[in-house]
C-alpha cells in the first residue's frame, strides 16, 4: 500500500490510508523516507485523513519521521487527525512535540 | 451465559489486520459501540504485534486468540504464544520501553493495551510462552447473548 504524495515547492505531503499496522508501516516508511531523501522537503505533511486504524505503528512511523526530518532541519505536521485516532495519538506524546494540527496553527507558529 | 470462540493462526505480520477483523467480528454479536470495537482491535493489535515481532523474533510460531463473552457484556481475551517469553515483564511494560528499536518500535504496546482496555495482565515464562489477556466490559448490554 504505496501513500500518495505530492511535493509542493518545499512541503511533501504525504496522503496515509487504510490501516496502519506493524505490517503494513514498513513499505509506507520506505516510501516516504525514500521520497524524504530525494526531495529534501523543509515540511513533510502527513496527510491521516484516510486512515481508519491504527495501532502505536502508526506512532512508530510519525515519531521516526520527525527524527529523519530532525536530520534534515526539516518539520513534521501530522494534520487531518480522524477523531478516532486522537486518542491514541495524544498517548503518545507526540503532542509535547507540538507537530499535530492543521495549517492554520502552522502559518499562525 | 458464556459464550467462546478460538482462533490460531501464524505469527505473520499479514495475518495481524486478520486476527483484528475476526475478534471484531465475533464482538459485534454484543452491538457494541464503534469507539468500543475500535478499542478492542487496537489493544488486540498491539498484542498480537508483540507475538510477531518479540515473541517469535527470528522464526514462526503459532499464535492462539481466545475470546470469552459474559453476561452480554463482558469480553475477555487471550493472546497466547508458545515463543520466547519475556524476563522482565514489569520493564516490558514501561512506556517507551522496547527491545527492537530497529523495528521502528514505539514501545506504546502495553500503554496502549491499557488505555483501550479495562484490565490487562501477563504471564509470561522464559523459553516457554506468554498469555496476554485483556478484558473490557462493554458499556451496553445484550441480553439475547
Amino acid at each position: 500500500m504505496q501513500p500518495r504524495m505530492v511535493m509542493d515547492e518545499n512541503k511533501l505531503t504525504v496522503y496515509l490510508t487504510g490501516e496502519i499496522d506493524h505490517h503494513n508501516a514498513r513499505s509506507i516508511r520506505e516510501a516516504i523516507d525514500c521520497s524524504i531523501q530525494s526531495n529534501k522537503p523543509s515540511l513533510l505533511r502527513l496527510d491521516f485523513s484516510g486512515v481508519t486504524f491504527m495501532d502505536s505503528s502508526g506512532i512508530g512511523l510519525v515519531m521516526g519521521r520527525y527524527r529523519m526530518m530532525s536530520l534534515y532541519g526539516g518539520r513534521v505536521r501530522v494534520v487531518e487527525l480522524p477523531e478516532s485516532l486522537e486518542r491514541i495519538m495524544k498517548l503518545s506524546g507526540l503532542g509535547a512535540l507540538n507537530i499535530i494540527g492543521s495549517e492554520v496553527h502552522e502559518y499562525a507558529e | 451465559m458464556l459464550n467462546e470462540m478460538k482462533l490460531s493462526f501464524d505469527s505473520r505480520s499479514s495475518n495481524e489486520a486478520f486476527a483484528r477483523s475476526a475478534t471484531a467480528a465475533f464482538i459485534t454479536q454484543l452491538d457494541p459501540t464503534i469507539g468500543e470495537l475500535n478499542d478492542i482491535r487496537t489493544a488486540l493489535s498491539e498484542a498480537v504485534t508483540n507475538c510477531v515481532v518479540h515473541a517469535y523474533r527470528d522464526t514462526i510460531g503459532k499464535i492462539s486468540i481466545t475470546v470469552t463473552i459474559e453476561d452480554g457484556s463482558l469480553v475477555t481475551i487471550r493472546i497466547r504464544d508458545k515463543g520466547c517469553g519475556i524476563a522482565d515483564v514489569k520493564q516490558a511494560m514501561e512506556p517507551l520501553y522496547t527491545s527492537a528499536p530497529e523495528e521502528e518500535r514505539a514501545g506504546l504496546g502495553f500503554a496502549v493495551m491499557q488505555s483501550f482496555t479495562d484490565k490487562v495482565s501477563v504471564r509470561s515464562t522464559v523459553g516457554k510462552g506468554t498469555t496476554v489477556t485483556l478484558v473490557k466490559r462493554l458499556s451496553r448490554r445484550v441480553s439475547n447473548g
